[in-house]
């Protein structure tokens, strides 16, 4: 009845009980293990060892393993930081933003975004302190007391990056865990051997389902949710502040902030996509995340393509209309350069492929909107190629112009973040519900309220859940 | 001293070498004992066999000690010297040891008979007897400081001594820098007329080529090391045997010669031994000019130029400003008077003739790129024009046109005006050269003619290849090569090598175990010039004297050792330079010859007090005086000389793939010594700034002819003889000719320099002149070259150079009208800044550096290398684009690309104001001083290169990996002790030689007063030899930076960045001939005629 009365695909299987729900979820952590996770996990863990190849040869012989020079000294390390910390913004937006924005559809997914972006910030965290030349003195970056008085430079973005990154990681982690607490209780209740009971029960934080547990669980969420929001912004934006703050033409552009924020979303939603279009096949989750889900995140991805695209307008349109000489070099350099065909690619990528997202057939089928993801992940990492690359290579004194060309290190220690990056991944499904237990139950039409057709509130739903005999 | 360098002694080199000390005693028995086929012992049991031996020959068997055993007096001496434990005969007597009497145990532990008395009593003493050792390696030959004599030597503090080096025979005054005994850096000698304080890249890094570790280190028979006793020993009687013959068969082989000392020497090598043949022989040498001279009738004569007095300087293919003997004397006259200041006094015009760009060429205000063939007709036409002849016809309009202007020019400004050919043009242009010279009246006045400084200034190569054909009949029965390396050096035609092998007994003394010393029987380590005694003359004749700076570090031995020891009396170098100086220069002063000796020391070199104030009429007074000048007989008929190859024409005749090929010095390795240098070898090449390789230069027309492209390999052959080497496409190059630079194809340089290209000398043949005929053939192959300033994209970096105003230039006729051009791009920048600017109350430091006078030499980065102890990182680094150089030569072409005009910018760190890296450094390990400095503090560097990718001018170098060998032990001595030692990962750049400011601060303090302007002297500062770069206070209203600054021609690189820099430029003014700035095509146009740029698409990588 209310699939007819809403018009639209519910966010949830409305055959669904809160019963059914932790079943099945907490089955995919307590049933058999399926062989292809193990083969999956074992292909992660050994695109993982080549991180730890790359890093010990890395910390043996120095940066000069990688493709950097001197007009270019920045290189992948700091294209793959900006993209994983892009693909680490999805969680947060998902979590907080839609949350604090009343939007339900965000439960089914949310649980498994902000793993998704604890791990990209994880892996991108790592980059800027192995990129630097002597990564052991790296701590000399924290305002610690010291005896020579030496404080970092606080006018340096880098310092702003530590920050901003740190903060991010640590909010959303106190966020994701909060969120859990409840979960991890039912997990506890659910398991049947005493050491996974003794786990999860510890993590648990004795969490009983008491009313004042409720009360405080639900008021830390929605704190927690309020101060990562504008984590969502500042993030990114003080990233895009290393090179906007930089006076390299091709970097010293006001539009970075948002328009990095809008290609975070971008990317972050694309790789939601990338990992949860396969994992609904496996587990057979399609329950509860509908067609719906995976709509409305094409939705988001389209618009913040477009705001992309303009960024990539914007940039062309200022950097004509300066008249500045290095600006019109850049862009025009960037365009037909030495390397002009990665940025018609990064274009490609960008701005055409997801353009397919207007049509609806394209937006909630799993097969087009999996490979418009795949586009926009290699298209984001394209583009931070492009911005460090191309503004770098070709700067303001002609004599010292150079090319750039990634050395096998380079992309050992990319692929080998990618596998730590799978590797959590394959382990969080395995270990922890994927799926919020909580919000699931509360979005069930049992979970619900007598009479509560419409979508309910945030609080509504809460008490619903907490109604609900588990 | 701590800096002699005893862990690498010979002797204790050969104790290791075991094997050899057995094969010594083997080879000394009576053959008869070989011949038996004994089984050949182990290494150990040496002494046991050779008993074993004596009994089997029947020798006694009772004996009573190791000494009668082995009773050799040889074997003696070196298993005492080897192997000291076993030399215990004399407190473990034989009779009271009944294990010594069984020879086959003898050997055993030996110490372990001895008591515990004797073994304290051997310790004492063997204590002592070291302490004794020490003292024989102090230095016992007085050598004055520069200065001042110090009242003590002040640890940390260093000391400075004049001496010389010698390139081709010629010296040039350097001061050295001494750190505790350790020369660190070399400077020009102020007062030396041939360096006026200028030097080449070639002498900044001879500090380098002091400690190299590939130097030979020891005496070797065929490779088998011994000391020089033995060589003396067995020299003796060979010797002898030479004096009974007169000295029949005994040749002497050296490179050029000019050194008062060497021929004292050799007179009393020919005393003993008078039909011994002396050859000098150098491949590059002056065989050419000195023909030409004598064809013109000047007979043995060299010629100098006082550039000082030219207003008009024609150079026909010649560098003279960055090669040659007097480059530094001509940079300096040449660039006062070209160097523009205001507009009353007009800057010398200088026009250049030059088959492929060279540093000289590139101030020039018309420079024209004409093969070796065709500049013998600009030559004639050049005269013919001045003898009023019509114009010649066969000359392209553009050329045609520039000749006229300079006949014009030159007979406008006769008496003041000089033409000059180098060293490699052909000799027709030589001859020509000199009679236009004539027709000028320029001699006497900008050209000097005077008696050759250099020993034996007969054709070297004539004798060389007379020598060579002697070896190779047999009639040589031993040589002596000293310092050269003729089995490298050696025209193709000429087997050396081949004929040496017919040579019964050769004797090399090298720097290295080269070619040469690899083929002849004996090897010697030659003492660099740093580590001896000796003298040479000055190319305008200055007596000048080379003190040591060190002993040998390698216990190696100067020529002047060997030929006294050849001569029969061994004496040390200082003894005999000494000897030759109170016999000759000395003799005639006032006063006692002492303190004339110890105020030559002090000055580098010989003036005598009542020499006039012109340092080329003064300087070369003392043996052998010049001549007087001796004028042309008759003067020159127009076209007297018609050059044989004219009509050659545009080089575009003959077969296609005939092109003419012109062998030159290469500007970093020279002739091929310093090809283990490798700060030369990492040198980026003034014009094509490459690296570590030898490239085959050719134009893009000619590149076009052929189908090549950068990179490509091309095979050359001259006859029967061919080389490879991958093609470079050189923009400003004649068409039709193949540049292709010398000192390559090293096979025993040492690890830095063998196997690197091709030996280009084994295409010429004796007495061929340096201008050949090649047939050059493709190849599909490519070759990877490591260039420092990237060759791609050549029209867009024009384009864009000129767009962004980086090098500001502008005609003399400009700066008359419009004084401040080059600020006027700068004038629409607003600098409007929020913060005030920050007061400098005390000192403000600044440079600038004069555009119109860098010629690109190079000698300013070497200097700042070794300075700043920076490191090499290797050819395939340089190809990454992470070369270390904290000063480069940014080079930039304008115009056509078939005459573009070239221009050099040092860059080095501007020091701004509002320096964009401070800002970003996380940690703040870049910040700014209260000087005005921007400091790099590298212990607090983390390594996030983001300062790097702020600076707009990219002046700073990041350590990649660990690029500084902190693994030689040698090469410890040669690091400036001031300067930090930066270690992986950790950024640099140019400091503006912070360590001499503190210097010069310390004394000025100390003496209460402010720092003098010019007391601080940036190392690049110090080292041009056109002084194009200045450093100073800013704050000081009289400072020579000052009044630079002033100057409307003052300018800042990228004004728009609003950096501020401390660095400034004036720009470049040109002097074009009217006639020829508007519509010849070499000419300049106006200043930024960016748009107008034509440089024509050539995808060259």
């Amino acid at each position: 009845m209310t699939v007819a009365k809403l018009g639209k695909p519910l966010f949830i299987d409305p055959a669904e009980t809160p019963a059914t729900v932790t079943d099945k979820i907490a089955g995919v952590v307590f049933g058999k293990t399926y062989r292809w996770w193990f083969l999956a996990l074992g292909i992660s863990f050994t695109l993982f060892s080549s991180f730890g190849l790359a890093l010990s040869y890395l910390l043996f012989q120095g940066t000069g393993i990688w493709g950097i020079n001197m007009p270019v000294a920045w290189g992948w390390a700091i294209i793959n930081f900006v993209w994983w910390i892009g693909i680490g913004h999805a969680g947060t937006l998902i979590s907080a933003v839609l949350l604090l924005l009343n939007q339900q559809w965000r439960t089914s997914i949310n649980r498994f975004a902000e793993a998704m972006t604890l791990f990209a910030v994880a892996c991108a965290g790592m980059f800027p302190l192995l990129h630097t030349g002597r990564p052991w003195l790296a701590y000399w970056m924290l305002p610690y007391p010291n005896t020579m008085q030496l404080w970092p430079q606080f006018r340096s973005p880098l310092i702003w990056d530590v920050f901003a990154v740190s903060t991010y990681f640590t909010i959303s982690l106190a966020f994701w865990y909060t969120g859990l607490v409840p979960d991890l209780a039912s997990m506890r209740d659910k398991a049947k051997r005493l050491f996974a009971k003794r786990i999860y029960g510890f993590f648990a934080l004795g969490w009983r389902g008491a009313a004042d547990h409720w009360h405080n669980y639900e008021k830390a969420y929605l704190l927690l949710a309020g101060l990562s929001t504008p984590l969502v912004l500042s993030v990114h934006s003080v990233v895009s502040l290393d090179f906007s703050v930089a006076q390299v033409p091709g970097w010293h552009a006001t539009i970075f902030p948002p328009y990095f924020v809008a290609g975070a979303i971008y990317a972050g939603f694309a790789m939601v996509l990338t990992l949860m279009i396969p994992l609904r096949r496996l587990f057979w989750m399609h329950a509860y995340i509908t067609t719906r889900h995976l709509e409305n995140m094409g939705k988001v991805m389209l618009v913040t393509g477009l705001i992309v695209t303009y960024g990539y307008f914007t940039e062309a349109f200022m950097a004509w209309y300066s008249g500045n000489v290095f600006e019109r070099f850049m862009m025009w350099n960037r365009m037909d350069g030495h390397y002009g065909y990665m940025y018609w690619m990064l274009i490609l990528c960008n701005v055409l492929v997801p353009q397919i997202l207007w049509i609806k057939r394209c937006r909630t089928s799993a097969f087009w909107l999996f490979l418009a993801a795949q586009f926009v992940n290699v298209g984001m990492w394209l583009e931070r190629w492009v911005i460090v690359i191309t503004s770098l290579h070709r700067d303001f004194l002609v004599s010292s112009w150079g090319t750039y060309s990634a050395t096998f290190w380079d992309v050992a220690l990319f692929v080998g973040t990618i596998g730590l990056f799978l590797s959590l991944i394959f382990l969080f499904i395995r270990v922890l519900p994927a799926l919020s237990l909580t919000e699931l139950r509360a979005l069930s039409p049992e979970g619900k309220t007598a009479g509560e057709h419409d979508p309910p509130s945030f609080a509504a739903s809460r008490a619903a859940a907490r109604e609900t005999p588990r | 001293m701590n800096g002699n360098g005893g862990s690498l002694d010979p002797g204790e080199r050969a104790t290791m070498d075991q094997p050899s000390i057995e094969g010594e005693i083997l080879s000394d028995r009576p053959r008869a004992t070989e011949d038996r086929g004994h089984q050949r012992p182990a290494p150990r049991t040496t002494l046991r066999v050779v008993g074993e031996e004596r009994v089997a020959a029947g020798a006694p068997v009772v004996w009573r000690s190791l000494d009668e055993l082995a009773d050799t007096p040889g074997f003696r001496e070196r298993v005492v010297r080897e192997f000291p434990r076993w030399a215990p005969a004399e407190w473990s007597p034989p009779e009271s040891n009944p294990a010594e009497s069984n020879p086959a145990e003898s050997n055993n532990d030996a110490p372990d008979d001895a008591g515990r008395r004797d073994f304290l009593k051997l310790a004492g003493a063997s204590i002592s007897l070291a302490g004794l050792a020490a003292c024989t390696r102090q230095p016992t030959e007085l050598i004055v400081p520069y200065v001042e004599q110090p009242p003590e030597l002040v640890p940390g503090k260093p000391l400075y001594y004049a001496t010389a080096m010698t390139i081709g025979g010629y010296a040039t005054g350097l001061l050295a820098e001494s750190h505790m005994g350790r020369p660190t850096k070399l400077t020009g000698n102020p007062r030396h007329p041939a360096s006026l304080g200028g030097t080449s890249a070639l002498h900044q890094a001879a500090t380098l080529g002091l400690y190299d570790p590939d130097r030979s280190s020891s005496i070797s028979r065929r490779g088998r090391i011994l000391p020089w006793e033995a060589f003396v020993a067995e020299m003796a009687p060979v010797l002898q045997a030479f004096e009974a013959l007169g000295g029949d068969g005994l040749r002497i082989l050296s490179g050029t010669v000019a050194s008062p000392s060497f021929e004292a020497m050799m007179a009393e090598v020919r005393q003993r031994f008078p039909r011994a043949v002396w050859v000098q022989y150098e491949p590059i040498n002056e065989d050419v000019p000195r023909r030409a001279a004598r064809r013109a009738g000047l007979g043995d004569a060299s010629v100098r130029y006082d550039l000082a007095r030219a207003q008009v300087v024609v150079a026909l293919e010649s560098d003279f400003l960055a090669s040659g003997p007097g480059h530094l004397r001509y940079a300096r006259d040449f660039s006062r008077r070209k160097r523009v200041r205001d507009a009353s006094v007009e800057p010398t015009r200088f026009y250049a003739f030059e088959c492929a760009p060279s540093p000289t060429g590139t101030l020039a205000d018309h420079r024209a790129p004409v093969s070796p063939s065709e500049l013998e007709v600009v030559a004639q036409a050049l005269l013919d024009g001045l003898g009023g002849g019509a114009p010649r016809q066969d000359l392209p309009d553009w050329l045609g046109a520039m000749v006229s202007t300079v006949v014009d020019d030159l007979r406008a400004q006769a008496g003041q005006a000089v033409v000059i050919a180098g060293d490699q043009a052909p000799e027709e242009v030589h001859v020509l050269a000199l009679r236009l010279n004539q027709a000028l009246g320029a001699i006497g006045s900008t050209v000097l003619v005077g008696r050759p400084q250099i020993a034996a200034p007969a054709g070297q190569e004539a004798a060389f290849a007379e020598l060579v054909r002697e070896m190779a009949a047999g009639q040589v029965d031993a040589l002596f090569v000293l310092g050269a390396n003729p089995v490298y050096e050696a025209p193709g035609d000429l087997d050396f090598a081949g004929a040496l092998a017919k040579v019964d007994l050769s004797v090399h003394l090298g720097l290295y175990l080269d070619e040469t010393g690899d083929l002849c029987d004996w090897h010697l380590p030659q003492a660099h010039f740093l580590e001896s005694w000796g003298d040479a003359r000055s190319f305008d004749g200055t007596l000048t004297v080379i003190q040591p700076l060190i002993l040998p570090l390698y216990q190696g031995k100067t020529d002047l050792q060997l030929l006294s020891a050849l001569a029969g009396r061994e004496r040390s170098d200082h003894e005999i330079v000494r000897a030759v100086w109170e016999r000759g220069m000395l003799q005639g002063v006032n006063g006692d010859s002492e303190s004339a000796w110890r105020r030559v020391l002090h000055d580098g070199f010989w003036s005598p007090p009542d020499a006039s104030s012109s340092l080329y009429d003064g300087g070369a007074v003392a043996e052998p005086a010049p001549p007087a000048i001796e004028l042309l007989a008759t003067p020159p008929a127009p076209g007297d000389a018609a050059p044989a190859a004219a009509g050659a024409g545009a080089g575009a005749g003959a077969g296609a793939s005939e092109l003419e090929l012109a062998l030159r010095p290469d500007p970093s390795l020279y002739d091929g010594r310093f090809a283990n240098n490798a700060w030369l070898q990492e040198l980026p090449k003034p014009i094509t700034k490459l690296t570590w390789d030898q490239a085959a230069l050719v134009s893009p027309r000619t590149a076009e002819r052929l189908g090549v492209n950068n990179t490509q390999v091309v095979r050359l052959s001259v006859g029967r003889r061919s080389l490879e080497a991958p093609v470079w496409i050189n923009p400003g190059q004649a068409d039709g000719v193949i540049v292709l630079p010398l000192g390559y194809g090293r096979g025993r340089a040492g690890k830095v320099g063998n196997g690197i290209g091709s030996n280009a000398l084994a295409l010429r043949s004796s007495g061929d002149g340096w201008n050949l005929r090649a047939k050059v053939a493709v190849t599909s192959r490519t070759y990877p070259l490591s260039s420092t300033q990237q060759h791609f994209d050549i029209e867009i970096q024009a384009e864009q150079a000129a767009a962004r105003h980086l090098v500001q230039h502008g005609t003399w006729e400009r700066f008359r009208t419009e004084p401040d051009f080059a600020k006027r791009h700068a004038e629409h920048v607003p600098v409007a800044p929020l913060i005030p600017d920050w007061p400098y109350e005390g000192y403000a430091w600044g440079l600038s550096i004069d555009l119109s006078v860098c010629t690109g030499c190079n000698a300013c980065i070497v200097s700042c290398q070794a300075e700043n102890n920076i490191p090499v990182v290797g050819k395939e680094q340089v190809g990454r684009g992470r070369e270390m150089h904290w000063l480069r030569i940014d080079r930039y072409y304008e115009g056509e690309l078939d005459r573009p005009s070239i221009h050099h910018q040092p860059v080095m760190c501007q020091h701004c104001e509002l320096a964009p890296c401070e800002v970003v450094c996380p940690v703040g390990a870049t910040v700014h001083g209260d000087e005005g400095l921007n400091e790099m503090v590298y212990n607090r560097c983390v390594g996030t290169r983001y300062c790097s990718n702020n600076c707009p001018y990219k002046v700073r170098r990041f350590n990649f990996l660990r690029f500084n060998d902190a693994r030689t032990p040698v090469l410890e001595m040669l690091r400036n002790p001031d300067v930090t030692v930066r270690s992986r990962g950790v950024m640099e750049k140019c400091t503006y030689c912070v360590q001499r400011i503190n210097w010069a601060r310390i004394e000025a303090k100390r003496e209460n007063r402010r720092i003098r302007d010019g007391e601080v002297k940036t190392a690049c500062q110090e080292a041009c030899p056109t002084e194009a770069i200045v450093f100073g206070d800013v704050n000081d209203p009289q400072s020579e930076v000052t009044r630079w600054k002033a100057l409307p021609l003052d300018y800042v690189l990228l004004p728009e960045v609003a950096t501020k820099p401390r660095t400034t430029y004036l720009a470049k003014v040109t002097h074009p001939h009217p006639s020829l700035a508007l519509a010849g095509p070499a000419g300049h146009g106006s200043a930024g005629s960016a748009h107008e740029a034509q440089i024509g698409q050539v995808e060259t990588r």
